[in-house]
């Protein structure tokens, strides 16, 4: 248990770096009542909202209240969310709270990441194994292009792409925004370009290094069906390097989701970030932005725990990091 | 069943071998690999292009003609003007427009990449070559930065900070150092138990020159390969970035930017989403295509086979997917 806990205190402490590195960037880098009103506001403006949100207090005492308000779930609230135009007098009590906000646009997300990495997982494991199986056949150059093409795409011109072909065109698929299951296809298909490229390469390659081990002629030998050598004995131990390539994608997937969801007006996390970064919503903003990375840092812990459940041998490192 | 017989050739013929590897040896090692030779073919080009964009682009990218909006690609314009790639909304040229566009885009790789590079190379090899507290600290900061979602961060920075061309290079350093710190260390690490380092510092030279003039060199083709990578990496987030509305600002233009500007006239005018979004894939497969092509070359184990002459038909060139 050592291992997991250290990596469950270094999560915390990367956690706390990010919250910090968000109130540095915010609050000293930038001046907030000039990134909230924009550049054109007038100068009794602004104090009026330096006074209200406590700007005036010596910069670590706002740090500490920053500091407090979070571990209550209070990332502040929003002047912008909801209203049309920004209140002249807002006071602090007047605001929308950020956070449920927040979490009430996490489920949308992890629909569209979900269903992009089932689908993105699950073919790539058939197609990876197969290429491992037949080497340089079709099925190993198609692999190779297509895990070379889902590094050198951006994914917002994949969206858009599929938008001419199915929407324009075809007219059989909407462009964007939620509700049916026709909603979801297009988006989740962009989303899974990536992670199916990447992952079906190192689930060749891991599949190729196993394949070529005594125990699967002793298996072969043995008469066990290739199917059950390759799906069953094999991808069992191959298994490590693909969990790595797939928690790696699945942060990569809550990130990318935000170019898809803007895209397809889809109504996730990662709009509300785009569509607050635009109406200049600090508080929103920051929100997301911690949620979102407190998320992934959640996946990089959670894959690390799937690790010694699959190989018991990595409790016993001492270093700590991954292989 | 040929390569595994020139693979147990003798010790000796190494060395003739690693005497004979010229440029010229590299070069026809190039034009044998036809798929990294048509690559670095078409990055040649591009980087021509966008150098010379002010003389070569046949109009002028930011000229409005209104006679002839939206022509489709390989339309000419009612004034005899003959578009390869059609016009946009304002009946400006999209060639010409790519090609000053791939000025930006590639500028900001190059120099993201150089900047990223130099701070992280420095810092790796100092944290390799000195270890104790340096290196401790800076691999957590390496290994904390990387588990961080670097696209989010760096929106968030330019929100603050502001967007444009400056901005963009210094948020890609300040994101994209720890690759080339990773890597610098483990090759710095690496090289210094090899009794090269040791006779050098044996006749007493310098941190400084060890590290200059023995380490460095000796780093430098798997560092090159990562400077490939990290290019491609950089013009696909530049391109997001853009696409955003938070990088290349609207006096200049990216092709980040131009996808974004096209997408609203996605169900009339196509090209002018899927031009400039077909000049980000073709550079960013030409750089990977080049990279894995410079990887194999520097492998001390594979580059013999790349670079002397075939002798039977089936050389051993990897599959031309």
């Amino acid at each position: 248990m050592p291992y997991l806990l250290r990596r469950f205190i270094q999560s915390f402490i990367l956690l706390f770096f990010l919250i910090s590195f968000v109130f540095v960037v915010g609050r000293i880098i930038g001046d907030p009542a000039l990134i909230m009103l924009g550049t054109s506001a007038s100068e009794t403006a602004l104090d009026q909202l330096r006074e209200n949100l406590g700007l005036n207090q010596p910069i670590w005492q706002q740090y500490l209240v920053f500091l407090s308000d979070l571990t209550q779930g209070d990332f502040g609230v929003s002047f912008r969310y909801g209203f049309s135009m920004m209140p002249s007098d807002a006071l602090r009590s007047e605001g929308t709270p950020v956070l449920p906000i927040v979490l009430s646009r996490l489920p949308a997300t992890f629909m569209l990441a979900g269903t992009s990495l089932v689908f993105a997982f699950s073919l790539a494991v058939v197609l990876g194994c197969l290429a491992a199986m037949h080497p340089r056949s079709w099925i190993d150059n198609l692999v190779n292009v297509i895990s070379l093409a889902s590094v050198s795409l951006v994914q917002f011109w994949l969206g858009l792409i599929l938008i001419i072909i199915f929407s324009v065109h075809m007219g059989i698929l909407p462009t964007g925004g939620f509700g049916t299951w026709q909603h979801l296809i297009l988006p989740a298909l962009t989303l899974a370009a990536r992670p199916l490229g990447r992952i079906s390469q190192v689930v060749r390659s891991a599949m190729l290094d196993e394949l070529s081990k005594p125990y699967i002629s002793a298996a072969r030998a043995k008469g066990v069906p290739e199917w059950r050598v390759v799906f069953v004995h094999a991808l069992k131990n191959a298994s490590i390097p693909i969990v790595t390539i797939t928690g790696d994608e699945l942060s990569q997937l809550l990130t990318g989701a935000m170019l898809v969801e803007t895209v397809f007006a889809w109504p996730g996390v990662g709009l509300l970030l785009i569509d607050s970064l635009g109406r200049r919503d600090l508080p929103m903003v920051q929100a997301g932005i911690c949620v979102v990375a407190a998320l992934v840092i959640f996946v990089n812990l959670a894959v690390d725990f799937a690790y010694t459940v699959l190989n018991p041998r990595i409790q016993m490192d001492n270093r700590g990091g991954r292989a | 069943m040929s390569a595994v017989q020139t693979n147990t050739v003798p010790q000796v013929e190494e060395h003739d071998r690693a005497a004979s590897i010229t440029g010229r040896a590299y070069l026809s090692a190039l034009m044998r690999d036809r798929v990294a030779f048509i690559a670095a073919i078409f990055l040649t080009l591009l980087l021509i292009a966008a150098a010379g964009a002010d003389f070569l682009a046949p109009y002028d990218p930011n000229r409005a003609n209104l006679g002839a909006r939206f022509i489709a690609p390989f339309g000419t314009a009612r004034d005899g003007g003959f578009h390869l790639l059609g016009t946009d909304e304002l009946g400006r040229d999209l060639f010409s427009r790519l090609m000053h566009g791939a000025r930006v885009s590639m500028s900001i790789g190059l120099l993201g990449a150089l900047c990223s590079g130099a701070v992280g190379i420095t810092l790796g090899v100092l944290a390799g070559f000195y270890r104790g507290l340096l290196e401790d600290l800076l691999m957590r900061a390496v290994d904390g930065m990387m588990a961080l979602p670097s696209l989010l961060i760096a929106l968030f920075i330019l929100f603050v900070i502001g967007p444009g061309f400056g901005n963009l290079i210094l948020i890609f350093t300040l994101l994209h150092w720890m690759v080339f710190a990773r890597m610098a260390r483990s090759l710095t690490l690496n090289h210094q138990q090899h009794t090269y380092i040791t006779a050098a510092r044996a006749i007493g030279a310098s941190d400084t020159r060890i590290i200059l003039t023995h380490l460095l060199p000796n780093m430098v083709s798997p560092l090159i390969v990562l400077f490939t990578l990290e290019i491609a990496v950089l013009i696909l987030s530049e391109a997001s970035l853009s696409f955003l509305g938070f990088g290349v600002q609207a006096p200049q233009s990216s092709w980040g930017l131009m996808i974004a500007r096209g997408r609203e006239y996605i169900s009339s005018a196509w090209w002018l989403v899927v031009m400039p979004g077909a000049a980000i894939f073709l550079t960013a497969l030409a750089l990977n295509l080049v990279a894995a092509w410079a990887r194999a070359i520097t492998d001390p184990v594979q580059r013999w086979r790349w670079l002397t002459p075939p002798r039977r038909k089936n050389q051993p060139i990897e599959d031309d997917e």
